[in-house]
């Protein structure tokens, strides 16, 4: 039963990575490329925690924990680029 | 062992002078003259030996596998070379005492002279051929510090520049020479060097070499055509010339062919080379002197001239010139130091040193003029002087020499060098002190104080005393040094004044006549000379020098014009070149390994990757567009490591795309936001190409790789972590314990590299660049809000949580992915996130720490595991590990590695902290913006202080 989930939350997960790949490849603005990384990462999350449960293993939670942990950090550092243009002031 | 001491005194006690000079000049003169007093007495402990004939040797092994060990021995030759650099060099410190003005840095200028002492002492007692090399550098450098001890002067620059240049190219072809001599002899040790002559001189790598090593001796010991630095080097302050161009430095080229003499001297190619050198040296330089006004520089080419007299007497080949060789080397040391520090004691008071401005100095300075005449005449080689035995001996020696079977020319060209000694040695005599007295000297002359005039004094004494009792004061040394040289039985000779009506006597007699002649007819000697050409040495040597600069910048800057895409294009297309010509070069079988299957899911990351890098190929202009890309590229690069079961990479990789991203963005901030197009379509199609077929290559490079069974390193790693390392996760294990070594290098070249970025960095903020930035503007309009709420309350929140991550990470490395490396970047972004939230000055006055002391106490903790090992008995960074138990915690492990890996910690968090905040600091200061005084520009906190008004 379980790999019936796991298989339809990769599909899900694969058919949202997709969709930001869409929205980074056609923009229009510069936010929605920045939205669209932010995204993909919280994806990547879901995509890693998902491989770990289908291998039935606990190795790869930590790399899914600093994706979490550090990955609106990048999304920060962009915004505050476009905002203030110095990341740290 | 004290002979070793000999030669390091010098090196040791060149500190004393330049923390003495606190105590005074007085002091300072003393501390430096005990040094070479010091050495000096112990060099005397061995002469009763040394006269015996015994050389004294002492040693020790220092790299044996390059055959360079440090040996030093003590024989004749060098008891004669190392009496003189250290008596004299004593002379010449009492008289710098005086000499120096208040100005002057006399503490560095005997520090300068002692190190200089010390080569040339290493040099006279080495016996170990490599090691006598590094003296002989040694000396050039040192040497290069006192030429250009004024360095206020350009003249003293460019002549110590000049000195360098030769004597440091000399010393190149000396290393060649030295290295075919030893690799001919089978040893550098010179004691066996020298037992081997037929060996040697059969090789046909013997005439290469002599040619290689006298080019090393005639830079050095100034011989024609490399006489021209000496000259100038004449603008060192008086001392210094007095020590370099009477009895060391110079001396070191004439010494080097007499240590060589036994092996190298008796065929023709020694004889012509080296005697006719000499010759030409002697009579071309004697000839040069005449003319020159100023009194230091007559000196200087007379020196260049006696020079070439020794040279040309080694240069004979027969034991008794080497006899003669050996004698002049006495004698010209102790007049011509004794007249360089007349002729310094004529300028210091006077005020001027130019012969024009010169003369009837006799009665106002009866002492100088006194010791001048003296020195001057036994220069001249007037009888009952010391120049005049050894002179007398070189003529005897000249008359019975025949050049390419014609018995004349090197008498008659030996006469005529004498001819011009004369002259010019009467006329350092009759116009200084000599012709009417002139009432517009520079300054009023007297006679100096005695410190500045008993060292010459000792010096005239000894000119007299061998001059009038030979046998008695140099006869026993000139045998032994002599002996020394040949190295076989010397000859029967007696040191005396009178030898008869022998043709040498009427060689001289005309020598005196026509000299003084050409002194009566000087103006129109002079006329006649002012007609002939005037080669200028210094403007060739100029030319040279800037044709070989312009040479070498033109090769330099056609390969290496500061173009990225260039090198890039020359590197890969190399690269692919090699590479597609290795692999066509050979027939080649498809691999056999299975393939793995490739899902649905694995397929979009997959996609994801080729779709962003080729995004990143069109919009690379754009560039805050290309970071995004690039992001994430990171990312999937990340995924990939999860899923090729890497998770210690991607751990790292994760940590390191943040951090990376942080460090370009603040960075962009200074840059343009798009690049120009700058290149044609003919380069982009090239560079498309190259990269296109470099990366065809190492895709397919990659392939052939994976679809092959190969045994990798990897087995022994898996089997030896545990039981070896004393942990599971075998990255980590491999990181900080199999190949500790690497990663302490790596770590020290990170904190080098932070440092780096800190000083470029600290440097831009200063000077041209500053200025040019200080104008600067953001070129984008900026939002008013600079430390939002929202953020700033979340990375606080974050950052307890995100250090227990560290802490985690770290703890675990050894059995889980995890590590200091991850867990210091880790933190670093705990704390980058407080940085960028509530600004730079703020967040650096809560974080009270160093970054750099960081570094260092990484660097320090990490090189401390690895000496602990040591200190019990280890090999380097050996680790141990063992089981513990605690009641509550339980069995624990506790591993050396665990500091090693805290030493990796510090490193990372100071090195990526380090280069942040200067990069932001940057950016501060530009900004020119007040430093918050809060965390966030609104703060709740600051209303409810001030009793909540705006509520």
């Amino acid at each position: 039963m379980i790999d019936y989930a796991v298989m339809f939350g990769f599909f899900a997960v694969s058919v949202a990575l997709v969709l930001n790949l869409w929205r980074l490849l056609s923009g229009p603005s510069l936010m929605d490329r920045v939205l669209a990384i932010d995204t993909m990462v919280i994806n990547s999350i879901a995509l890693i925690i998902l491989f770990g449960i289908q291998q039935r293993t606990t190795v790869f939670f930590e790399s899914a924990l600093l994706f979490a942990m550090f990955g609106f950090i990048s999304t920060v550092a962009y915004c505050r680029f476009v905002l203030r243009g110095d990341v740290i002031e | 062992m004290s002979l070793a001491l000999i030669v390091m005194l010098p090196f040791l006690g060149a500190v004393l002078p330049a923390l003495m000079i606190r105590a005074g000049r007085g002091a300072c003169a003393i501390a430096t003259g005990s040094v070479t007093l010091l050495a000096f007495a112990l060099l005397l402990t061995h002469v009763p030996a040394v006269l015996r004939g015994e050389v004294v040797q002492v040693g020790w092994e220092w790299l044996p596998a390059l055959g360079l060990n440090v040996t030093f021995m003590l024989d004749g030759l060098g008891l004669l070379f190392a009496g003189l650099i250290l008596g004299i060099g004593l002379l010449i410190i009492i008289y710098a005492r005086f000499y120096l003005s208040k100005d002057d840095p006399m503490g560095a200028f005997y520090t300068y002279l002692l190190l200089f002492q010390g080569a040339m002492v290493g040099i006279v007692m080495s016996d170990n051929i490599l090691l006598l090399l590094v003296f002989w550098e040694l000396t050039s450098l040192s040497s290069f510090l006192l030429i250009g001890f004024w360095r206020h002067l350009p003249e003293g620059r460019q002549g110590a520049r000049m000195a360098l240049a030769v004597t440091g190219a000399g010393g190149l072809s000396m290393i060649a020479g030295m290295l075919i001599l030893g690799n001919i002899a089978g040893s550098y040790e010179l004691s066996v060097i020298l037992q081997n002559r037929e060996l040697i001189q059969a090789s046909p790598l013997y005439l290469p070499a002599l040619i290689l090593i006298l080019g090393g001796c005639f830079t050095k010991s100034a011989q024609f055509p490399f006489h021209f630095w000496l000259p100038h080097a004449m603008a060192a302050p008086t001392p210094v010339s007095a020590y370099l161009h009477s009895a060391t430095m110079v001396k070191a080229g004439i010494f080097l062919m007499a240590r060589m003499w036994p092996v190298l001297a008796g065929t023709d190619a020694w004889f012509y080379l080296v005697s006719t050198a000499g010759l030409a040296t002697m009579v071309i330089a004697a000839w040069i002197a005449l003319f020159k006004d100023d009194l230091k520089g007559l000196l200087a080419f007379s020196t260049v001239s006696h020079l070439g007299l020794v040279t040309m007497l080694f240069g004979f080949g027969t034991p008794m010139a080497a006899v003669a060789g050996v004698f002049h080397i006495i004698n010209h040391a102790s007049f011509k130091a004794a007249l360089f520090m007349n002729a310094g004691i004529v300028d210091h008071e006077t005020g001027t040193r130019d012969v024009k401005r010169l003369g009837g100095l006799l009665f106002l300075m009866p002492i100088t003029a006194t010791m001048a005449m003296i020195a001057a005449a036994s220069m001249a080689g007037m009888p009952l002087l010391n120049g005049f035995l050894s002179k007398e001996m070189m003529l005897e020696e000249a008359a019975q020499t025949s050049w390419a079977g014609q018995g004349w020319i090197v008498p008659v060209l030996a006469t005529l060098g004498a001819v011009f000694s004369v002259a010019y040695s009467f006329r350092y005599i009759v116009h200084v002190f000599f012709g009417p007295k002139r009432d517009d000297y520079p300054a009023k002359p007297h006679d100096p104080p005695a410190g500045l005039w008993l060292p010459p004094a000792l010096l005239v004494a000894l000119v007299v005393l061998i001059g009038l009792f030979p046998e008695t004061f140099a006869g026993a040394l000139v045998r032994v040094a002599a002996g020394a040289v040949i190295g076989a039985q010397v000859p029967d000779f007696h040191l005396s004044i009178w030898h008869g009506f022998t043709p040498a006597l009427w060689m001289s007699v005309v020598a005196v006549v026509v000299g003084l002649t050409l002194l009566r007819l000087y103006p129109r000697v002079r006329a006649l000379w002012q007609a002939g050409p005037h080669p200028e040495a210094k403007a060739m040597f100029d030319a040279v020098i800037d044709s070989v600069v312009l040479a070498s910048r033109l090769l330099v800057l056609g390969l290496h014009n500061g173009s990225l895409q260039r090198y890039l294009a020359f590197m890969i297309g190399a690269a692919v070149v090699l590479g597609f010509a290795a692999f066509f070069g050979t027939t080649h079988a498809p691999g056999g390994r299975d393939t793995l299957p490739v899902g649905w899911a694995v397929m979009v990351p997959w996609v994801m990757l080729l779709a962003t890098a080729l995004l990143g190929v069109v919009l690379h202009r754009y560039r805050f567009v290309a970071l995004i890309i690039i992001g994430v590229v990171g990312l999937v690069v990340s995924i990939g490591f999860v899923y090729l079961s890497a998770p210690d990479l991607a751990l790292t990789q994760i940590s390191v795309e943040v951090a990376t991203v942080i460090l370009i963005l603040l960075a962009l901030y200074f840059l343009p936001k798009s690049s120009p197009i700058e290149s044609t379509n003919g380069r982009r199609l090239r560079d498309a190409l190259l990269a296109g077929v470099g990366g065809l290559g190492v895709g397919a490079l990659a392939w052939a790789v994976m679809t092959r069974d190969f045994a990798t390193l990897s087995g022994y790693y898996l089997e030896q972590a545990k039981p070896a390392g004393g942990g599971t996760n075998v990255v980590n294990v491999i990181l900080v314990d199999f190949r500790g070594f690497d990663t302490f290098g790596e770590i020290i070249v990170l904190g080098v590299a932070a440092l780096a970025i800190f000083a470029l960095l600290d440097g831009a903020l200063r000077g041209r660049i500053a200025r040019s930035l200080e104008g600067w503007v953001p070129d984008d309009p900026v939002s008013a809000d600079r430390h939002p709420i929202m953020m700033v309350v979340v990375t606080r929140v974050m950052l307890p949580l995100a250090l227990i991550v560290g802490v985690y990470i770290f703890l675990r490395g050894h059995n889980m992915p995890g590590g200091g490396f991850i867990a210091g970047l880790v933190v670093s972004i705990a704390l980058i996130m407080q940085y960028m939230a509530s600004g730079f000055g703020w967040a650096q006055q809560q974080m009270r720490v160093d970054y750099h002391a960081m570094i260092g106490a990484g660097v320090l903790i990490a090189a401390a595991t690895g000496i602990a090992a040591m200190v019990m008995g280890y090999p380097f960074l050996t680790s141990a590990f063992d089981y513990f138990h605690l009641p509550i915690v339980g069995e624990f492990e506790l591993t050396s590695a665990m500091p090693f890996d805290i030493g990796v910690f510090l490193t990372v968090v100071g090195a990526v902290m380090l280069a942040l905040a200067q990069l932001s600091n940057m950016g501060l200061r530009l900004a020119n913006l007040p430093v918050n005084t809060r965390p966030m520009d609104f703060d709740p906190a600051a209303l409810r202080a001030d009793g909540g008004k705006e509520r």
